[in-house]
């Protein structure tokens, strides 16, 4: 991730957190994934998608993983369409009881 | 929680506005009623839509204020001046005008006084109107007669922003980072590591704890817990931003 001279990381102000996805999540999935389970497919690390790290500024939502920072999930809706990218989640567990 | 509140879609529901006041000179409280809504956890929070007539729509994201018990939903709204949303809400909102909303949404950061069999103590980290769902968990708290131990640290600008006094004040400990009043005995800046080791749950009592505010100080005021001793997995933390545009 790209840092600035003085050390900082220019993207930390712009963070969220993944639990602020689950609305946009909802027009999919009839579950509420912010609880999920969720594997790093790059790292292997687990985290609840709450805990992962988001960044909603771009056209897309961007949801990164908080210990190796690659992107787990990207979500846009657009021109009447929803684009989903799943490719760096290696596994989403999900409790029903 | 039951199976059935967890498989349901969301769909957007009417919302009529109750009331609309101010709560302090940056932020308002809105009071909605909501037919059909399911309910709630303290600490979930709802997606508000507004569309334009030409059918442009822009879409916030808001902690829910107000515990389940009580028949309204509350909301505390701080008036962001470059916001798209914030000022329609706040300035341009009267009882009886219908808005969309839906949810409630997010199960990773919420906590249930009256449904927790564990009991175990939970302390509350917040910065500025990132106290919005520790209001909703502490009147919930207050109204069931819950026996878990809480606390609040609450680090806010000035006395004059403290939102939800009445109902936050038996919970918690202020620090004020901006003006003091005369006479003010009680702490002032910025939450460190000597603030968090007089105001909060030792790490030996093991507290769940909650931080939520702006990004820059939830991810300070984490590790600094993490620092003292506290184990990462017990602390959840909610940032909060701009999540529009989408």
């Amino acid at each position: 991730m790209t840092e600035t001279t003085d050390g900082t990381d220019p993207t930390a102000a712009r963070r969220l957190d993944g639990n602020a996805a689950g609305g946009a999540l909802a027009d999919l999935f009839a579950v509420d994934l912010t609880a999920a389970q969720c594997r790093c497919a790059g790292c292997g690390s687990t985290a609840m998608l709450g805990a992962y790290h988001l960044y909603a500024d771009s056209p897309a939502l961007v949801v990164r993983c908080p210990s190796c920072t690659q992107v787990v999930l990207r979500y846009a809706s657009l021109q009447g369409r929803i684009l989903l990218d799943m490719r760096g989640t290696e596994l989403v567990t999900i409790s029903t009881g | 929680m039951a199976r059935a509140a967890v498989q349901r879609r969301l769909t957007w529901l009417p919302a009529t506005v109750v009331d609309n006041r101010a709560e302090t000179s940056r932020v308002h409280r809105l009071i909605f009623d909501v037919p059909g809504w399911q309910g709630h956890v303290p600490g979930q929070h709802l997606d508000i839509r507004l569309t334009a007539e030409d059918g442009y729509t822009a879409q916030r994201s808001y902690s829910i204020a107000s515990p389940p018990e009580e028949p309204h939903l509350h909301l505390l709204v701080e008036q962001l001046p470059e916001g798209e949303v914030s000022p329609y809400l706040t300035e341009q909102t009267s009882p009886g005008d219908v808005l969309e909303l839906r949810g409630p949404i997010g199960r990773f950061f919420v906590w249930s006084a009256a449904d927790d069999p564990e009991a175990r103590p939970v302390q509350l980290i917040a910065g500025g109107s990132g106290v919005a769902p520790f209001v909703a968990m502490l009147d919930q708290h207050r109204r069931t007669g819950s026996a878990t131990p809480v606390r609040l640290l609450y680090s806010t600008r000035t006395l004059d922003d403290v939102l939800a006094p009445a109902t936050l004040e038996p919970y918690a400990t202020l620090t004020l980072t901006r003006q003091t009043p005369a006479g003010w005995q009680g702490e002032t800046g910025r939450i460190d590591a000597a603030l968090l080791a007089r105001h909060t749950f030792p790490p030996d009592v093991r507290p769940r704890i909650f931080v939520c505010g702006a990004t820059v100080f939830a991810e300070t005021v984490a590790t600094a817990l993490v620092d003292a001793g506290h184990d990462s997995a017990m602390i959840r933390i909610e940032r909060y931003g701009i999540t529009g545009g989408l």
